[in-house]
């Protein structure tokens, strides 16, 4: 029981030295999408040793702790990913010139252009404010013929 | 042995959500500051994590739970004002 709390401690620990390797790169580090990058995989990690050792020197908690490393699992590489497209969509370029040029291909520019495109049309059915029927898609019908 | 090195863990944990609050100030742009929260509201799991060992309540990760669910939500939110406005 006693040599349990204490590798736990020792997991809960390492956890907190990958916490604290997440905080030094959220200020160090040059960019935006980097600052994303090391403040979203470093903190996973670090929560996730830090739950085990709890989970480690209580060993009847380990239920919802199972629950909370698979939320924290599901959630922050998704909340990272909605960041880095929202910032990748309003025109947010790297910091390195050969990602930023034009020889890199853009596999998002299709999704950016229906959704531009897609704010403006709702725009203006809002502007007329009779012809709403096109309003309850993801795309209006207008604009398919323009993306193919 | 095992409460004096999670009390050492503790302390590095609150270091990294102190160090990551540098971010949220002198951030240039709104996404700077919403990484540094993102990241600081885990860091906060991790604390509340601790106060449960600390205090012996299992309780308090219900508390941990829904607090990363409602930083989650809000990151969600926040990133779309970022990309199409409210």
């Amino acid at each position: 029981m006693a040599v349990l709390e204490i590798i736990g401690s020792l997991i809960s620990l390492m956890g907190a030295l990958f916490l604290l390797l997440a905080a030094v790169g959220l200020v160090r580090m040059p960019d935006t999408y980097n600052r994303m990058q090391t403040g979203t995989k470093a903190t996973t990690l670090g929560s996730l040793l830090f739950f085990i050792g709890v989970g480690l020197a209580h060993p009847s908690w380990w239920g919802k702790i199972l629950i909370l490393i698979v939320f924290i699992f599901i959630t922050n590489p998704l909340s990272s990913h909605v960041l880095a497209r929202a910032l990748h969509f309003i025109g947010k370029d790297p910091l390195l010139k050969r990602y930023s040029d034009g020889s890199s291909r853009d596999d998002l520019a299709a999704d950016e252009k229906t959704g531009r495109t897609g704010t403006k049309s709702d725009a203006e059915s809002g502007r007329t404010g009779t012809e709403t029927e096109t309003g309850f898609g993801p795309v209006p019908a207008g604009t398919e013929g323009d993306a193919r | 042995m095992a409460d004096i090195i999670f009390s050492l863990a503790a302390v590095i944990m609150l270091a990294a959500v102190t160090i990551s609050f540098i971010r949220i100030l002198r951030g240039p742009e709104l996404g700077d500051r919403i990484a540094a929260l993102d990241a600081m509201t885990i860091m906060a799991l991790s604390g509340i994590a601790f106060l449960a060992h600390f205090f012996g309540r299992v309780i308090y990760l219900d508390v941990a739970l829904v607090y990363g669910l409602i930083s989650f939500l809000g990151v969600i939110a926040i990133a779309r004002y970022m990309e199409r406005g409210l």
